[in-house]
């Protein structure tokens, strides 16, 4: 018994003291540089156009989960459900010479592409499915980015747990070859809790980054002052590493 | 008994540090979602083929339910475990450590040789002649820093979705992301295993004498 308090007492006393290293600032700067250290081996690794897996149409999963929003009530969102989206815009602005709003019919007129990928959640879980819409560099071009943009912000209609959601990307990432606008999900219309009508795809990322429900896209030279300057809505909330390659 | 090298002293305690932040924190990442999958997906418990006991937080980095800070120290650790091991391996192919005392020859893989080196363990008779290693601490420490170590290494690569453009090729001969998770976590109890044995295994053969020798290198007498 004696033993076994000695143990316990050694493990609280261990993970109490890896908490203080987290909570200095040493240890924090130490802990968000390992991601980097991460990021850095990646692209060091692969060439920034390297492709994610693509699958051939029968791996797709029989369902796509959804996580995070399923179903926004917030704003006008529930309207637009009503409305099959026909009033939606994405707007592309900030730090471009030619801001953008596009209805979902100017978006679907757009050159295509189609790829079959695994989609994985922080969590652990994938899924497979096959997404069609523009690359984003194409709408990048077409507004034209001035040399201060750094970062793509992502907008979206969904308020989770009282704050807006929101992601970002580097512009490797965003002028990445299968860095998609989704409209649809194995060849039919986004459902709304895969993120109707219009999401990211960030193909070599985890799936928090593929933000929902896009309402806009933007431009910045710092993430500093959008959200709380963490470069998303679970970075911000939860500590969530901004790159999500790992 | 010969001495431990220095690098492979340093090495030992690093990793023991390494795989207990590791472990400890990947327990949270497992309570993120607790289903283990073969193929390449898996989102339900219709497809799982292990449904994996939430962990209590007293066993879990940092203590309570996080799976960011627990994501932040299994990706900060990652790199000592993973270049540690790299640097044991180069020491001891250099040292000729793994070719003096790991090698095992084929006169120690007769049955009856195995059978008798069990049978002296289970009577927890630790003498064994003039080699640093008998036959099963050869096998075991043979597996470990070749396999089960390195195996975290590549199943850890193979899960993270910014490797697989230029490690596609792990994902497919581990069997998909999610056959490379049920590896982690497979390989991952299976360093716990050996922890513990290796634990009890020091403590029965004189833990004071054994843990000295890892950390000043032992005198030649010293079991």
């Amino acid at each position: 018994m004696k033993r076994r308090g000695f143990l316990a007492a050694a493990g609280a006393a261990f993970v109490a003291g890896c908490n203080k290293v987290a909570d200095s600032d040493a240890g924090a700067r130490l802990l968000s540089a390992a991601e980097k250290w991460h990021m850095g081996a990646h692209r060091l690794l692969s060439n920034g156009e390297a492709l994610a897996p693509e699958y051939p149409r029968s791996a797709i999963s029989p369902y796509f989960r959804g996580n995070g929003s399923v179903d926004p009530q917030n704003g006008d969102y529930p309207r637009h459900v009503e409305e099959g989206f026909a009033n939606w815009r994405l707007t592309v602005g900030g730090l471009v010479e030619n801001p953008l709003a596009l209805t979902l019919d100017n978006i679907r007129r757009l050159p295509q592409r189609s790829q079959v990928t695994r989609h994985d959640c922080v969590e652990g879980w994938s899924a497979i499915g096959e997404w069609t819409g523009p690359q984003l560099s194409l709408l990048l071009d077409e507004a034209q980015l001035r040399p201060e943009a750094q970062f793509i912000v992502f907008r979206c209609a969904d308020n989770l747990n009282g704050q807006d959601y929101y992601e970002s990307v580097d512009l490797i990432d965003a002028y990445h070859p299968q860095t998609i606008i989704a409209h649809s999900l194995n060849g039919e219309p986004l459902p709304v809790r895969n993120g109707a009508p219009l999401r990211m795809r960030i193909e070599r990322q985890l799936g928090y980054k593929h933000a929902k429900y896009l309402t806009a896209i933007e431009a910045v030279a710092s993430l500093d002052d959008i959200g709380e300057g963490q470069g998303g809505y679970w970075e911000d909330r939860a500590g969530y590493q901004w790159y999500a390659g790992i | 008994m010969k001495k431990h090298a220095l690098s492979t002293r340093l090495w030992h305690w690093l990793n023991l540090l390494c795989v207990i932040v590791l472990f400890m924190s990947g327990l949270t990442i497992s309570n993120a979602h607790r289903l283990l999958y073969w193929g390449d997906w898996g989102f339900d418990r219709s497809q799982a083929w292990l449904e994996v006991p939430r962990f209590p937080d007293w066993m879990t980095i940092p203590g309570y339910y996080s799976l960011a800070v627990a994501r932040d120290w299994h990706i900060l650790m990652a790199w000592p475990f993973a270049l540690g091991l790299l640097f044991m391996w180069i020491a001891m192919l250099a040292n000729r450590h793994f070719k003096r005392d790991l090698t095992t020859t084929r006169r120690e893989w007769r049955p009856k040789a195995i059978r008798t080196d069990i049978v002296e363990h289970l009577k927890l008779n630790f003498d064994h002649g003039e080699g640093k290693y008998n036959f099963l601490q050869k096998l075991a420490y043979g597996l470990v820093l070749g396999v089960f170590l390195p195996m975290m290494v590549f199943t850890g690569i193979a899960i993270s979705p910014g490797m697989e453009p230029t490690f596609g090729w792990l994902v497919d001969l581990l069997g998909g992301r999610q056959s490379a998770r049920s590896l982690h976590f497979i390989f991952a109890f299976t360093i716990l295993g050996f922890f513990i044995v290796h634990v009890a295994l020091v403590l029965l053969s004189g833990p004071i004498g054994q843990i000295r020798s890892m950390l000043t290198g032992g005198s030649t007498d010293e079991a």
